[in-house]
């Protein structure tokens, strides 16, 4: 795709290129445009050198603090409030061992924890997701648009308006300190989002396939088991590499659920950190962001693909 | 295609069933109902119970410790009272009405740039997207407190130029300011959507204006913009639906109290504070509902709005 694109540039640009500049007697000329095909690739070259140059510059200001972070963490507190730059003299690893044991529990824990959370979060929301899209996508029921339409109005419901009694339920239930009320909404479908992004992605999959495997002799479970399971791959992979980034990310939630520093996540635990150091070891803060950030990094990297599929097509975050 | 206008689709799509639409329906329905099963269970025990549940608070004065106690209207003459809420809004409708359309713009700019067939545009694209997936992590949100402070980076970069900053954070003046950056930071994935928007434009569009003599300009105004308004329309309501509910970059930043003198205390940050902190759930209940009201005009408002101005090609 990105191949053909670059391919196809160099034809594409003269014309719409040429035309921009508006400033040579070219620009406005239109029946030279064929034989002047060397005045107008330069300047299509000098437009998409300009267009590198911004983008360079911009995308150099939008990675900065980022970058700015990682070296901060590597260099000695007094050193930090001092070097705008990005050169390291010397490379100082205490911060991390600080950080990583600053806390009541050594930050491992916490990223522990974290795991813990994450990984029954995606669970949960591949199998209840999965299931809830193959009845919408796939079977005909009775209520079924006025139960689609009410999911598609659940993606747009603030979360404040269920969360004082949801905290309340949780807790009378002896839930608070727990990971259940984390988790537990996930296995009930609750991330309406890729119920509907399933949803989508079952409805591109042949139906000829459902009604083959019917004329086996196929059940529903089976259909779904064998059939759009096995080909909605991409899609259960949208939905477990975004449920790993905000589950990870989310704090609202366990700052509400968790207060036992034994079960703190870590953005509980990094805001904990802030409290209890205040402004005296931003060094050690910052390795110990780096490290939480690490996650998702490595997922970004490695999912980017999906990642950037799935907003194009539905609009998640 | 995407969740907003399938929505507005649905009551479009109808027509009497047929006799063997009839006899498809009632063999699936169990099984339906079936798959449905954790789902309705999370509809009713997650979502509509604790949305009556909390219609309900909203009438009662509760702190978790006595039973509920029914005080009417009670919160919501309270709400109109009190000061420290009004200016929440404020501040929270600030940072909706400059942010989001700030953030649109510029992710539509850089998506422009990015749109035509440039050498490395994955490269570009992740660059641009990073931030959107960081946004919003306490981590970050502790960069950017680092960042404004007195002597952060902006101040060092400023230093070097001969000028001392103020401290961005810790001024009432500068403190949202900061957060609304933070926020138009993470522009990539509003970017992204509208890169997949403009990729769908047809080209002989542009070729034929072209042939007609038309400006840049006037292709940006007259193909590209109304081609694009959909998507336009679709990043509007998502954003302004989510920018509603930040927390966590306020919360961190202004290390939990919305200070410096309130002036970055957004309406979830209070609601929070009172629920969550002084266990007023009545009155958080009240404020969560009203919320939830300027949430849907704003949409309502959107939608309305958009037959206006979003244009459909089919």
């Amino acid at each position: 795709m990105t191949e053909l694109q670059t391919l196809q540039a160099p034809e594409k640009l003269p014309s719409s290129g040429g035309k921009t500049k508006g400033k040579g007697p070219q620009g406005g000329s239109r029946k030279r445009e064929s034989r002047g095909s060397l005045a107008f690739s330069r300047s299509a070259r000098i437009k998409a050198l300009a267009k590198h140059a911004v983008l360079i510059i911009t995308g150099g200001i939008m990675i900065y603090p980022l970058l700015w972070m990682v070296v901060s963490s590597l260099r000695p507190n007094e050193l930090i409030f001092r070097e705008p730059g990005l050169w390291l003299n010397s490379l100082e690893l205490g911060n991390y061992t600080d950080g990583w044991s600053a806390l009541t529990h050594p930050f491992g824990h916490y990223m522990l924890n974290s795991a813990v959370v994450v990984i029954g979060s995606i669970l949960g929301n591949l199998i209840s997701c999965s299931m809830a899209a193959y009845a919408f996508a796939r079977l005909q029921f009775s209520g079924k648009k006025l139960f689609f339409g009410v999911m598609l109005l659940t993606i747009m419901l603030p979360f404040h308006v269920i969360i004082v009694p949801q905290y309340i339920l949780f807790s009378q239930i002896g839930w608070v300190n727990t990971f259940w009320p984390l988790i537990v909404p996930k296995l009930l479908a609750t991330d309406a989002f890729f119920v509907f992004l399933m949803v989508q992605f079952i409805r591109g999959i042949p139906k000829e396939l459902d009604e083959a495997a019917r004329i086996d002799g196929a059940g529903h479970p089976r259909i779904f088991l064998r059939v759009i399971l096995p080909l909605m791959v991409p899609a259960l992979a949208t939905t477990t590499i975004f449920t790993f980034i905000w589950t990870w990310n989310d704090f609202f939630g366990a700052l509400i659920y968790l207060t036992d520093p034994e079960m703190f996540t870590v953005p509980v635990a990094l805001r904990a950190f802030v409290d209890s150091q205040s402004a005296t070891s931003w060094g050690s803060l910052f390795a110990m962001s780096i490290v939480s950030l690490l996650p998702v990094f490595l997922v970004f990297l490695f999912g980017q693909r999906f990642l950037i599929k799935g907003i194009a097509t539905t609009g998640i975050k | 295609m995407s969740a907003i206008s399938e929505l507005s689709s649905i009551s479009r799509r109808k027509g009497p069933a047929t006799a063997e639409e009839k006899r498809a329906n009632r063999r699936d329905n169990k099984a339906a109902y079936i798959f449905l099963l954790p789902w309705l269970i999370g509809l009713v025990a997650i979502t509509i119970g604790p949305m009556i549940m909390s219609l309900y608070l909203s009438f009662t004065d509760y702190n978790l410790l006595q039973p509920p106690e029914w005080v009417g209207l009670d919160n919501f003459t309270r709400m109109l009272e009190d000061a420290r809420l009004h200016n929440s809004l404020r501040v929270t409708f600030t940072y909706v009405l400059v942010g989001v359309p700030l953030q649109l713009a510029v992710a539509l700019l850089i998506a422009l740039v990015l749109d035509k067939g440039l050498r490395g545009l994955p490269f570009y694209r992740s660059i641009f997207y990073l931030p959107s997936l960081l946004g919003g992590s306490v981590a970050v949100a502790i960069l950017w407190k680092q960042i404004f402070g007195t002597s952060g980076l902006v101040n060092q970069v400023l230093a070097m130029f001969g000028i001392t900053g103020p401290g961005w954070i810790s001024d009432p003046s500068t403190s949202l300011g900061s957060i609304i950056l933070l926020h138009v930071w993470t522009f990539g994935s509003p970017m992204i959507i509208f890169l997949a928007g403009l990729r769908q434009i047809p080209n002989m569009y542009y070729e034929a204006a072209e042939v007609d003599g038309a400006t840049t300009l006037q292709k940006f105004w007259r193909i590209t913009l109304p081609m694009l308004s959909p998507i336009i329309f679709f990043n509007l309501v998502l954003q302004i639906i989510g920018s509603f509910q930040s927390f966590t970059q306020a919360f961190i930043v202004s290390g939990g109290n919305g200070g410096p003198s309130d002036s970055t205390m957004f309406f979830t940050l209070y609601l929070y504070q009172k629920g969550f902190g002084q266990f007023d759930m009545g009155y958080a209940s009240a404020m969560a509902w009203f919320l939830l009201v300027i949430i849907g005009a704003f949409t309502a408002i959107n939608f309305i709005a958009s037959k206006y101005w979003v244009f459909y090609d089919d």
